[in-house]
């Protein structure tokens, strides 16, 4: 079942056409992969998702994004579309607060309050992060302390601590070691039987190894689409062909 | 050459020393002469009488009353204020509302003083009753006055927290005001209390307004339109005519207020390294 429906969309910073005619849909309980070249407009889509291109000044969007088939960009709350659409961002942001505060935050922004509530659900979103076991002695220690994989884990986790349906990664594993973004990678197929996780990424292996379907950006256009392992065995698209060939990028 | 740049800044050491020395030398003889407890919690001040009494507890509470009215005064409007101008004011408005802040500080405090006694003391006389003149009077003014120092440090605080703390708790869905509120204000608390220890470093050795609009009693005063009368005011008042041990509890009166600054001087450094080693 289509999640997002993109519909000749295109964005403008100021006078710059970052996006050019983008058509795309992203499956339900799928890992959508978004590759190219750096300045493709990959991040930016992504982004357009949630909306957090409000924030950038002269940013002009038009064309169609459905959540469930509902205009993202109409009457919808942008609130309520953040709250369904969670954000990992490339740097782990953990706020300047307690483990648990930082996870308890989502939650009590959307009206939690009592205790039991709040504790039940920072342990399962720690927990379906995969790192309760690490933090659970250190919950009222702050989250500044932690590594920079432990932080990006958190993050995941205060994301899925407003229980969205969809997850943005934006290269949320592009500052870390090896063996966190095994574990970040691992982490996302789990999630994906619950959520829908849509991930840009640098990294063509990553997308290889987890992602179910695959869009290829080059200068703000959407060269092709398609199933993973379609795109990276057997590419209808030249430019597809030389970019995971390894030819430019 | 430098020696030179050593001579310059050891100029400010030398000036504090020769201060501190000044202070302690023709003010400790008297607090010793007085007996430590009858100066600092004696609440008669009367260095006419025969016998005379010396004692500073009024004016001690004075000035903690009249700091802690424009703290309670000052403090709210001037965070409040750093917050719309650091997140909130639009650039246009921005243009305006920043020279304004600083022209605040940049005001005389005599100048505040008449503003006071000719706009904050009437109104006060009018609407509580009194004589306007009071301690009521006194925290009003002296809370605007304080207003350009927290504002200023607020506000670059509050700018210097990094942006990705904002972005993120917008993509869990809270509002732009929540964001500011729970996020960014108390990531920047540190640097926010030491606009506000700066403050009331500012309040309690205010003079020249204080003296205008305070009434000057030496009196614990029992209800916010009262008269008060601060360590400074005690100084300058009587300083000119003062002789004897009565100048020498005045300069001692000096180095009580010495003190209290010295120990905010230190709490802000507290805050400091504290907010250094928590990044």
């Amino acid at each position: 079942m289509d999640k997002f429906t993109i519909k000749n969309m295109n964005l403008y910073y100021g006078k710059f056409h970052a996006l050019k005619d983008v058509n795309l849909s992203m499956q339900e309980n799928k890992i959508t992969a978004f590759i190219g070249p750096s300045g493709c407009g990959k991040s930016t889509l992504l982004k357009s998702l949630n909306r957090m291109n409000d924030l950038v000044e002269g940013c002009k969007i038009t064309g169609d994004i459905r959540l469930d088939n509902e205009d993202i960009y109409g009457n919808m709350d942008v609130n309520i579309l953040r709250k369904r659409v969670g954000m990992v961002f490339q740097k782990a942001n953990p706020f300047p607060m307690s483990v648990y505060d930082n996870i308890a935050y989502g939650p009590r922004t959307h009206g939690i309050r009592k205790k039991s509530e709040l504790d039940e659900i920072v342990e399962s979103s720690l927990r379906d992060a995969a790192i309760w076991d690490e933090l659970k002695d250190r919950l009222k220690k702050s989250a500044l302390g932690l590594s920079g994989g432990q932080q990006q884990r958190l993050c995941i986790a205060r994301a899925l601590a407003v229980k969205p349906e969809v997850l943005l990664m934006d290269e949320a594993t592009s500052a870390l070691d090896p063996i966190s973004t095994g574990k970040i990678e691992e982490l996302c197929l789990k999630l994906k039987d619950q959520y829908t996780i849509i991930m840009v990424t640098h990294n063509m292996q990553q997308a290889l190894r987890i992602a179910d379907y695959t869009a290829f950006f080059l200068l703000g256009e959407m060269i092709e689409y398609d199933k993973t392992d379609q795109i990276f065995s057997n590419p209808k698209e030249k430019k597809t062909e030389e970019y995971i060939t390894g030819r430019f990028g | 050459m430098q020696g030179v740049f050593f001579l310059t800044a050891i100029t400010s050491i030398a000036a504090v020393a020769l201060i501190c020395i000044f202070l302690f030398y023709n003010g400790v003889p008297a607090i010793a002469e007085i007996g430590f407890f009858d100066f600092v919690g004696g609440q008669q001040w009367a260095p006419t009488n025969q016998p005379p009494s010396y004692g500073i507890f009024c004016m001690i509470v004075g000035s903690i009353y009249v700091t802690a009215g424009a703290i309670i005064i000052g403090v709210p409007i001037g965070i409040l204020t750093a917050v719309f101008l650091a997140r909130f004011c639009p650039a246009p408005l921005y243009k305006i509302i920043k020279p304004a802040t600083e022209l605040l500080a940049g005001i005389p405090s005599i100048v505040y003083g008449f503003f006071g006694l000719m706009v904050v003391v009437p109104f006060i006389r009018d609407t509580f009753g009194g004589n306007g003149s009071s301690l009521l009077a006194a925290s009003v003014v002296l809370g605007i006055m304080i207003l350009p120092t927290i504002i200023g440090v607020s506000e670059s605080a509050i700018r210097a927290v990094p942006e990705p703390y904002y972005e993120g708790s917008l993509a869990l869905g809270a509002t732009r005001e929540r964001s500011v509120f729970r996020v960014m204000l108390p990531a920047s608390k540190s640097g926010i209390l030491a606009g506000v220890v700066l403050g009331i470093g500012r309040a309690i050795g205010e003079t020249m307004a204080v003296i205008l609009i305070a009434g000057n009693q030496v009196q614990i005063p029992t209800s916010l339109t009262e008269g008060v009368r601060t360590l400074t005011a005690n100084i300058v008042l009587e300083m000119g005519y003062s002789t004897g041990l009565h100048r020498q509890a005045l300069i001692a009166t000096g180095v009580v207020l010495f003190v209290f600054i010295l120990l905010i001087t230190l709490s802000m450094q507290a805050i400091k390294s504290r907010s250094e080693k928590n990044g």
